[in-house]
């Protein structure tokens, strides 16, 4: 949405298509927590330190161009949010920051109470819609990007509530389509993120960098049932009052694995992680394959003051924390890698921007929490300015031969298929789940590699053909498609690491290991992957 | 425990149907859980339309439920027979999917 903002700014007409509702489909709007930003008006932070913690979190593979980037105009970002009235929680005048795991001093704003990103994402609704020159397409699924002598020149879709494919000639195009999380069993993503922006531009020509880094998020809520609620929110109750964590014989058992919890919320991601997954593979977990989070050793009124209207939404759904303890588990939360930009959000194919999320490079092995909203907004604004630059260069000139390709195959197909392709969606995701999760082992990631080919095998004989309405089978099967696709790029990178850093970590391949201070790239060639390895730029 | 779904189906231009399903299901489960239920392993064609699963943030994924205009993500299942159809208010897509968009951000539109 920043991207369209800027580059209309800029002079240009701009087309925002999304596969759903117009910013509403995505992470953003569910985002509950904290943004990161190092605001220097007080004297008690800087860019500076915001950067060299994003490098440290980053475990040396971070591009500092883009990280540098990042740090330094989000202090803007955040002011113009701040007068657009998004809200930031505010004492005495200023913007109350949180502390949050990985930054050396407290950083982070919000909006009150767990409402950053459904303001965030109405601020920047609100702005769109004054805009003229942005037209808003919803229920638009891109499906491919559209090459004329190796530059992008648009894209092709599928308009989701009449069937029909519909050609965007365009002088340039940004990819905003988010992160990957919903490959994943466990996941915090919504439906629309299954890495379609990685797909397309792969697909197109372009780099993808670090796809090997999926972020887990160790505590997710797992059971009962929880709705209206962002599933990592146990995380602020952690901090303000820790909370046991228990096995299924609600015994604790951090202290095995090396860490302390003690009741206070010390122990590191990777750690929790690891000993909850060992737990249920012993056969200790939870009934829902998990842990226990207790804090049925807090008062009402510090549970209170820890949750606020929280508890009352708690109580909608029938939990009552005094008397019983939730199950967590890790689930996948975020994505560090994705296409490969340089400072201008500019991919090696002409015409073609990546922002957001979808980004790869500026968090390298592991992100800092509160730093993806900070780099949808300052990544948005950087390439919808290049982008704009480009397109004023290079004008959309309708050109039926870009289109066709897609179009044809987008028509072709079965009218009526016998698939399930929400199964097979299903198992896709156990797959990412058991064999490219937060551990990994050769034996899995080949398996895993097997099972996706296999998939993908599968999908060729039963593509549905568009034309029909709102058509969920040939969406799933466009889901499919893409989640192979970008399942094999994480695998493959994964596989290909030998060594465990960051947010990746190989079992067979304990520790860091510094001849891997290297980024992999990943091109597709012929129908083929490849992957090379790139000194990290200095 | 197991909860019974009357839903109702059918594109512009059909007679519409209606089709009844058995899910089963744990307390505090949403209606949204028990229609991806039904998609997952019963029957794959059936269209709904949501994004956010669980947060209830992307608001769509309302529905009429035994006559009232609810989300689904946050509808609770139970036992007795749940009637699930389309918003009367808007065009229908197909099943349970309507044209929700403003009309200034539909293709074709303002
Ligand atoms: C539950 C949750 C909580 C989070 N909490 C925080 C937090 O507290 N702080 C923080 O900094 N970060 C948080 N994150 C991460 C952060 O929210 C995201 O990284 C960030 O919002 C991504 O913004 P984006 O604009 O790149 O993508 P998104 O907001 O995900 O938007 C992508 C858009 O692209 C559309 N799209 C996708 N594919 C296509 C296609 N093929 N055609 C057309 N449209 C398409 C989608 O519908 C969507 O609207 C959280 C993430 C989640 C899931
Ligand atoms: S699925 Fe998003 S509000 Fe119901």
């Amino acid at each position: 949405m920043y991207a369209a903002i800027e580059a209309a700014r800029r002079g240009r007409k701009v087309i925002l298509a999304d596969r759903s509702l117009i910013g509403r489909g995505g992470a953003t709007v569910m985002a509950q927590m904290t943004v990161a930003v190092g605001l220097e008006e007080d004297g008690l932070d800087d860019p500076a330190h915001h950067y060299a913690d994003t490098l440290a979190a980053g475990r040396g593979l971070c591009d500092p161009a883009i990280a540098r980037l990042l740090c330094e105009e989000g202090p803007a970002r955040i002011r113009e949010m701040d007068a657009w009235g998004v809200g930031w929680a505010r004492e005495n005048g200023a913007f109350k920051r949180a502390f949050a795991p990985g930054h050396d001093r407290p950083r982070c704003v919000y909006v009150d109470f767990l409402n950053t990103g459904p303001a965030v994402s109405k601020t920047l609704r609100t702005q769109l819609n004054r805009i003229p020159e942005i037209r808003r397409v919803g229920d638009l699924l891109v499906t491919a990007l559209a090459l004329r002598d190796g530059a992008c020149v648009g894209a092709t879709a599928l308009h989701l509530s009449s069937g029909q494919p519909v050609s965007i000639a365009a002088g340039a195009t940004i990819a905003a389509t988010g992160g990957l999380t919903r490959m994943y069993r466990r996941n915090s993503a919504s439906a629309n993120m299954m890495g379609d922006g990685y797909a397309l531009a792969l697909a197109a020509g372009a780099e993808l960098i670090d796809m090997e880094f999926v972020q887990f998020f160790p505590i997710g809520h797992l059971a009962p049932r929880l709705v209206g609620m962002d599933p990592i929110m146990w995380d602020p109750f952690r901090y303000k009052l820790g909370g046991r964590l228990l096995n299924g014989r609600r015994e604790e058992f951090i202290d095995q694995y090396g860490s302390k919890d003690e009741g206070r919320y010390i122990v590191t991601r990777d750690v929790a992680t690891y000993a909850i997954l060992k737990e249920v593979e012993a056969g200790r977990g939870s009934p829902h394959g998990g842990a226990y989070l207790s804090f049925e050793h807090c008062s009402e009124a510090e549970l209170r003051g820890a949750g606020g209207p929280v508890i009352d939404r708690l109580a909608e759904n029938g939990i009552d924390l005094t008397r019983q303890a939730v199950e967590v588990a890790p689930i996948a939360h975020y994505h560090m890698g994705g296409v490969r930009v340089d400072a201008a959000m500019a991919t090696r194919v002409p015409g073609l921007y990546a922002a957001g999320e979808a980004v790869g490079g500026a968090n390298g092995a592991n992100r800092l929490s509160g730093n993806a909203i900070t780099e949808a907004l300052v990544f948005g604004r950087v390439a919808g300015e290049a982008a704009a630059a480009h397109a004023a260069r290079n004008a959309a000139r309708a050109d039926g031969a870009a289109f066709a390709a897609e179009t044809e195959r987008l028509r072709q197909g079965r009218g009526a298929v016998d698939f399930n392709p929400a199964a097979m969606v299903e198992q896709l995701q156990s797959t990412m789940q058991d064999d490219v999760g937060p551990f990994r082992t050769e034996a899995g990631l080949r398996r895993a590699l097997e099972a996706l080919r296999a998939l993908r095998a599968e999908l060729v004989a039963v593509k549905p053909a568009a034309g029909r309405a709102y058509d969920t089978m040939l969406a799933d099967w466009h889901d499919l498609e893409t989640m192979t696709r970008v399942g094999e790029c994480v695998a493959a990178a994964a596989l290909a690491r030998t060594e465990s850093r960051g947010a990746h970590q190989r079992e067979d391949f304990p520790g860091m290991d510094e001849a891997w201070r290297v980024n992999q790239v990943l091109t597709l060639e012929g129908g083929a992957l490849r992957i090379a390895r790139r000194g990290v730029p200095q | 425990m197991k909860a019974t779904l009357v839903i109702r189906r059918g594109a512009p231009g059909e007679a519409p149907r209606e089709e009844t399903w058995q899910v089963p299901c744990e307390a505090g489960q949403s209606v949204l859980d028990a229609l991806r239920w039904i998609r997952a392993h019963r029957d794959a064609s059936l269209a709904i339309r949501y994004s956010c699963t669980n947060a209830n943030t992307c608001k769509e994924c309302m529905v009429r439920i035994d006559g009232k205009t609810v989300y689904a993500c946050t509808a609770r299942l139970h036992e007795a027979p749940m009637k699930v159809e389309p918003l009367p208010n808007k065009a229908l897509l197909r099943d349970l999917v309507t044209e929700i968009a403003p009309p200034d951000e539909r293709l074709g539109g303002a």
